[in-house]
């Protein structure tokens, strides 16, 4: 489906596909959420069987949340807001799954956002992220939903390190029905980017999306090299890439900072991808990204499937870390 | 590795450590930091709740309040504690199995299964003689067999052939024939990513391992993972009742709390690292070492091991004997940096020596080049043979020389024999104080004075 990136108010025609994938993303997300949150919502139950919200109460909660890996700092700021309004009211279970859920969502309601893919020709979208996250297979996922609406797609292989990611991403380029472009084993990934956007501005490509490999961010030289990707391609394009998207793995504990951090810093990361949300991690650590670094999330990846990458719904999201029915 | 967490002690304790007593209220505030600290090293809830009350058990009591260095002492009984949680000791493979003897790698999706599949193949056979084979049962992500099989050439070992649409468990069985029937020691099996709730997969994986019996059955962990380490390790252990671990990432930034969680619910011990992207990669995961390394305490026994296998040893045993005659050149100095060069540069050693992450911090925040090491040598390369055995011989006409030789300046020839003729003193040093005081203050003092004159 066209479903997580931007829509023309023209396009009425698939506002009702658009429905039916909120649907199937809120069921996916409660059904992928499900043990996670059954844990968190147990918990939660387990707290407030109706009574006063005390400090005991407010401690276990923080508790829960930081479960959730979103941090201690954030759990507290959660819990504070909670303090502040409800100290020593009689509350129930859901009650404070709702005000929680809407605390969260009020975090994440600014950065949910989706990608504009019309706003250039090419569009030139760069993918990165540390090691086994899952770009290559967002990145699939991605080139898939743009073809099904009709765009020109231009997969470029520029992990060119990793055994066999070169193949990995051609089964995804015939999924997808779309070019690729590859280079020689361990060839220089900026050239060949800037070899990409020659050909995509030649053929009238839509969308460029560049693969690199995964990086851990303290290895300043692997850093530097997608430095260098970039600059090589301003070369031909002043405004490329028009999207680099850092791609998070779900199951990332604290790290996910440093991620962002240094991601942003050195590659001007203009959004996120949270990926592996089908597992029983929670994904927490968002909402304290969202919180720290406020950068748009536009895709959350629920399961293996093509139609598995989805826009990212703060509230749905909420909903279903918080478990409110 | 786990640096974060050991500066986030380190800082606790040097508040302690000006204290002359400490009170329980002392130890409260430390604890409280302590859970912060575990917490942002991703350390799963539960388990850190239980490692303070055991911490705060023994600290609050008479061995502290009567002890001249409490902070010391708390120091210690948070390292006993990490130890006892991380285990005391390496745990070898167990390979007592009739030949081939499978083992499978188990994990969630993008843990490093299949990159740790290669190395562990390669280490195998370099380190342990064997003949192994790898076998990839991942027919979900598009190209696993492939990367697997091309990893399987690095190593230099065997890889099953790829039958395309065969199931995963047919391929076990494959695998384990044709290991057997071509003579293999181990045979690696290696599963497709899949999540801890997926019951499907996970009956799966539970069917290759009723067929290949494993011998060991090891769960694959990113170390940068969060609280879920717990349930992963919960759900994997239970389904198909894990034998150890393997650590990946580990030479990422991410505080590796994960380890401590996963030992701490499974009972199972950590078995290897990964440490890098290339094959060799991979490294003996020795609880003890990495509890001291939390602590900063330094990784001393694997420096020395470390040391040892880098080293030349006829070399080593030539300088030794110069040095005893209290002679050292430019040659010998060469000679060091070299192997300094060869055992990870400074901050490979830093990071295994003992007190020294503030300074291996310092040394990350100056950006402190280790191309240094190479500039020097090349400084010493652009000298004559007389002027490296006779250094006195360097007057300002000669630095400009060698400054053009090896494009460098005369300042920084100067720092060379500047720091020349400190390991020159120290060396007499040592003949005066005899070897193993000697050890000591290099180890006190050597390789930080090298930097610190940086």
């Amino acid at each position: 489906m066209f479903g997580f990136f931007k829509k023309k108010e023209t396009d009425k025609a698939e506002a009702q596909p658009e429905q039916e994938v909120k649907q199937g993303l809120w069921e996916k997300l409660k059904g992928g959420l499900s043990k996670s949150t059954t844990q968190l919502s147990d918990g939660i139950t387990g707290i407030f069987t109706k009574k006063k919200l005390d400090d005991e109460t407010l401690d276990a909660l923080e508790e829960l949340l930081i479960k959730a890996d979103m941090g201690v700092a954030t759990a507290q700021k959660l819990t504070a807001q909670l303090r502040k309004t409800r100290f020593g009211k009689d509350i129930t279970d859901h009650e404070i799954r709702e005000a929680l859920a809407d605390e969260i969502t009020a975090v994440l309601n600014p950065v949910a956002s989706v990608l504009d893919f019309e706003s250039a020709k090419p569009f030139v979208l760069l993918m990165v992220g540390v090691n086994g996250v899952g770009k290559t297979t967002t990145m699939g996922k991605m080139a898939k939903q743009l073809t099904q609406a009709n765009k020109k797609v231009l997969m470029v292989a520029a992990d060119t390190f990793r055994a066999a990611a070169v193949s990995q991403l051609e089964v995804w380029a015939e999924r997808a029905n779309c070019e690729l472009l590859t280079g020689a084993e361990n060839a220089d990934p900026a050239s060949l980017a800037y070899k990409a956007l020659e050909q995509a501005k030649a053929n009238g490509t839509d969308v460029v999306m560049i693969d690199t490999a995964g990086r851990l961010q303290n290895k300043a030289g692997l850093m530097a090299e997608l430095q260098k990707i970039i600059r090589v391609m301003q070369k031909m394009d002043e405004s490329a890439p028009h999207a680099t998207l850092l791609v998070l793995d779900a199951t990332t504990g604290q790290n996910a900072h440093a991620q962002v951090d240094v991601f942003k810093s050195l590659t001007a990361v203009s959004g996120l991808v949270l990926t592996k949300l089908d597992g029983s991690a929670r994904g927490g650590v968002l909402v304290a990204l969202a919180d720290v670094f406020k950068l748009p999330v536009v895709a959350i990846g629920i399961g293996e499937g093509i139609d598995d990458l989805r826009p990212f719904a703060a509230d749905a999201f909420a909903k279903a870390l918080c478990g409110v029915e | 590795m786990f640096e974060s967490l050991g500066n986030k002690l380190t800082g606790i304790f040097d508040r302690l450590r000006g204290r002359g007593a400490l009170t329980e209220s002392d130890v409260d505030a430390a604890c409280r930091e302590i859970r912060i600290a575990l917490l942002e090293a991703d350390v799963a809830l539960a388990v850190a709740k239980d490692f303070i009350a055991k911490v705060r058990e023994r600290a609050v009591g008479q061995e502290v309040i009567a002890s001249v260095t409490p902070g010391q002492q708390v120091v210690k009984i948070v390292h006993d504690v990490l130890v006892e949680t991380l285990g005391a000791s390496a745990t070898p493979l167990s390979l007592a199995h009739n030949p081939p003897v499978p083992v499978l790698m188990v994990g969630l999706q993008g843990s490093g299964k299949t990159t740790s599949s290669g190395k562990l193949a390669k280490r195998l056979k370099e380190v342990e003689r064997k003949k192994v084979m790898l076998a990839s049962l991942d027919t979900r992500r598009p190209a696993a067999q492939e990367q697997l099989a091309i990893l399987a050439k690095l190593a230099d070992v065997g890889s099953l052939p790829i039958i395309a649409g065969e199931a995963p468990t047919a391929i076990a069985q494959r695998a384990i024939e044709v290991a057997a029937r071509e003579g293999y020691d181990v045979i690696i099996l290696d599963t497709a990513g899949r999540t801890a709730i997926d019951e499907e997969l996970m009956a799966e994986v539970k069917a290759v391992r009723e067929i290949a019996k494993p011998a060991e059955t090891l769960l694959v962990v990113d170390a940068m993972t969060g609280q879920d380490a717990l349930n992963v390790a919960e759900k994997f252990h239970a389904a198909v009742s894990i034998t150890g671990i393997i650590m990946t990432r580990l030479d990422g930034d991410a505080r590796g709390g994960a380890a401590l969680s996963m030992r701490a619910v499974t009972g199972q011990p950590i078995k290897f690292f990964g440490s890098g992207e290339k094959l060799d990669a991979f490294e003996v995961y020795h609880p003890d070492r990495i509890a001291g390394r939390i602590l900063d305490m330094g990784d001393v026994v694997s420096l020395v091991e470390k040391a040892a296998a880098e080293i030349d040893m006829a070399s080593a045993e030539k300088m030794a004997a110069k040095m005893q005659k209290g002679q050292f050149d430019f040659d010998d100095l060469a000679d060091q940096l070299r192997q300094i060069r060869k055992m990870g540069g400074f901050s490979g050693i830093m990071g295994m020596m003992p007190g020294v992450s503030k300074i291996k911090n310092a040394m990350n925040e100056a950006k402190i080049d280790e191309r240094v090491i190479k500039r020097q040598e090349a400084i010493i390369g652009s000298m004559t043979k007389e002027e490296r055995q006779n250094p006195d011989l360097l007057n300002a006409s000669r630095k400009r020389r060698i400054a053009k030789g090896s494009g460098t300046d005369v300042a920084m020839i100067n720092q060379l024999v500047k720091q020349y003729l400190q390991m020159r003193d120290m060396m007499k040093q040592m003949k005066r104080m005899g070897n193993k005081n000697f050890m000591r203050s290099m180890n006190a003092g050597g390789l930080e004075n090298l930097l610190g004159k940086r």
